[in-house]
């Protein structure tokens, strides 16, 4: 038997209190979900800076049709050129995640945020250390490939290069070393990515139209409300909400062996289920009133 | 036989009574998010705390005694986006930007005191290293000048050629070009001595002796040819305000490195952090500074050629920087 509250903890439930000390049980974003919102990022940036240079290349040309193009308007181009590199290059992440959401573009599509690690409020500072090393994570690496293509030919530079690939790989593969997935950035500054997606409320199966009718027509015995445990019964609620004729069909019928169940007339596998779903439902929720969480279907009734 | 049946399960009531108070707070933090938190009426404004910590309880509630999973999930990720906004940052930008220069950012520069001493402590001892070396055997030059700095200016070049590099106006034009060139390597320099402290300060330190050394050489180049009082107005005109751009900077990755090596009482995770954002506010100002310092180089250096006026720019900019940085400032330490 376990207490009530304790929930089973996957590996990306971190215990998260807030002042108020609820415990808000954050999930971790994963390797996979932070590395594809950062190349959703690393895409927006280079069709930004593409469009960027574009602009300038255009206005450049433009001008000198006009008969304007001196070298002092043509300086003045690279001028804004080069700096609007680097402004993109370093306050993309930076500007985006001092925001509300706190999460750049493709943090919101994957649906990720970054929190501070200690529950306090994510710091201008914070946001900033994290994506200063980023210099060195992303971009080190980036230039050491890029000289070394131009260098191969040459001696021991190839030496040299595989030390310097191994340096800044080793950087940019810290996520995978710790638990917290955490960048050599967020270690620094004090914080991690989390899950932040936006759960829609869906229609509590008990209140949908049919169900009233369903349980009135089904009648379970104590014993059969007994068969199972809450785990089976968050199993039992997605196949009811997901609807798939067959899965349904297939779950009805394992309970109705189960519980030695007598078909009534004209019964359907859905009203079944989710009458089977109310009684189920109803008996845990009055065990755990009761201070009594039954896990599964091997947890003591 | 007891038959299980009850119509409405106390979880069920709960929702019900509950559902338009957790549906308002979601529209309100949905306004708050994809617009933003000034759209929202001051009544909007201030129920959202109220109606975040009635979602919390809830929330608790819900685990002790609803087995509706999406109710509980839903509840979680209503609670957790409004704790991120309640708790959140709540000063403008206006207030965070004016507060960065009144106090985060000399605070921060105050606090890194020893490593900044540390780090211009290895400045300067390269600079004489770099200095005794090339008086010592000319032949050191090459190896300590990087060739994309030399820019022409070696051994082998003329006192003539060398005294023209320095009073040359340039191409008036290319001025501003070079100024921002130059802008954006050094910051990118700085931002690197700082992100590489992490690994216990090992390349920040040859960052700083790399860039000593450069200039020791440059200064034994003048210096063999009588030039080195002329050199020090060229270099220090922008030179004081890049050098202590890229000392603090090192000062930055110092405080990391260090802190990650000998993480004291705490967990090295916890030391580490603390570091970060100890450090983090001067590696922003750095590279402020070292717009000044480009502004500087490319433009004051080119259009101002009498010595003495380079010194006196060089001085001032060095004051003005020690006493932003060193004053003390009233109201309460951060």
């Amino acid at each position: 038997m376990t207490t009530v509250g304790s929930a089973p903890a996957p590996r990306e439930l971190r215990r998260f209190v807030t002042p108020e000390g609820v415990d808000l049980r954050l999930r971790i974003g994963t390797a996979g979900e932070r590395a594809s919102a950062f190349l959703l990022d690393a895409t927006f940036i280079v069709l930004g800076l593409a469009a960027f240079s574009l602009a300038i290349v255009l206005t450049a040309s433009s001008l000198a049709t006009a008969g304007l193009g001196t070298p002092q308007v043509g300086a003045y181009l690279s001028v804004i050129w080069l700096l609007g590199f680097f402004v993109v290059r370093n306050f993309y992440f930076m500007a985006f995640e001092l925001g509300a959401r706190a999460a750049t573009p493709g943090k919101r599509i994957i649906g990720l945020r970054v929190a501070a690690r200690d529950g306090g409020r994510l710091t201008a500072e914070a946001v900033f250390a994290r994506n200063a090393l980023r210099e060195i994570e992303i971009f080190l690496p980036l230039q050491v490939l890029l000289i070394s293509l131009g260098q191969v030919s040459d001696g021991y530079g190839g030496w040299l290069i595989a030390l310097g690939v191994a340096w800044t790989g080793g950087f940019a593969l810290f996520p995978l070393f710790n638990r917290d997935r955490l960048r050599v950035g967020d270690f620094v500054a004090g914080t991690w990515v989390v899950k932040s997606g936006r759960e829609r409320l869906s229609i509590d199966l008990l209140d949908a139209a049919d169900a009233a009718n369903a349980q009135s027509r089904y009648a379970f015995s104590v014993d059969q409300a007994n068969a199972y445990g809450v785990k089976e019964l968050y199993v039992l609620e997605d196949v009811l909400r997901r609807r798939d004729p067959k899965t349904l069909a297939a779950v009805a019928e394992r309970i109705r062996v189960k519980i030695g169940w007598r078909a009534i007339d004209a019964e359907t596998d859905a009203e079944f289920l989710t009458a089977y779903y109310g009684a189920l439902r109803a008996r845990l929720e009055t065990q755990l009133l009761f201070g009594r969480r039954r896990q599964d279907k091997f947890d003591k009734p | 036989m007891p038959q299980v049946k009850d119509l409405q399960l106390k979880s069920q009531r709960f929702r019900a009574e509950r559902e338009a108070d957790w549906r308002r707070l979601e529209a309100l933090l949905t306004k708050a998010e994809t617009r933003s938190a000034s759209t929202l009426t001051d009544d909007e404004l201030l129920a959202i705390p109220v109606l975040y910590r009635s979602a919390l309880s809830a929330l608790s509630v819900a685990r002790a005694t609803s087995l509706d999973h999406s109710l509980t999930d839903y509840l979680e990720s209503l609670a957790t986006r409004g704790y991120f906004f309640v708790y959140g940052a709540r000063a403008s930008l206006g207030e965070r930007i004016g507060g960065f220069f009144y106090r985060t950012w000399p605070t921060a520069v105050r606090g890194l005191w020893r490593e900044t001493l540390i780090s211009f402590l290895i400045t300067a001892g390269a600079v004489l290293v770099g200095y005794l070396l090339v008086t010592g055997d000319p032949g050191w030059y090459d190896a300590l000048m990087p060739s994309g700095l030399g820019q022409g200016r070696d051994f082998t070049a003329s006192t003539e050629d060398l005294r023209k590099v320095l009073y040359a106006s340039g191409d008036k034009h290319m001025l501003a070009a070079l100024a921002g060139y130059l802008f954006q390597n050094n910051a990118q320099i700085a931002i690197y001595s700082f992100a590489l402290g992490f690994a216990f300060c090992v390349p920040t330190v040859l960052l700083l002796a790399q860039n000593g050394l450069t200039l020791g050489a440059l200064f034994a180049l003048y210096g063999s040819r009588g030039l080195g009082f002329e050199l020090g107005g060229w270099i220090f005109i922008h030179g004081v305000t890049e050098l202590f751009a890229i000392i603090l900077g090192g000062a930055a990755g110092f405080r990391i490195g260090w802190r990650v090596a000998f993480p004291g009482s705490g967990s090295r995770m916890e030391a580490a952090a603390a570091a970060g954002r100890a450090a983090a506010p001067v590696v922003a100002g750095v590279v402020l500074m070292l717009v000044c310092a480009g502004l500087l180089e490319g433009f004051a250096r080119q259009l101002i050629q009498v010595d003495w006026q380079r010194y006196a720019i060089a001085l001032t900019t060095l004051l003005i920087w020690l006493g932003y940085f060193y004053t003390p400032r009233r109201g309460r330490p951060l």
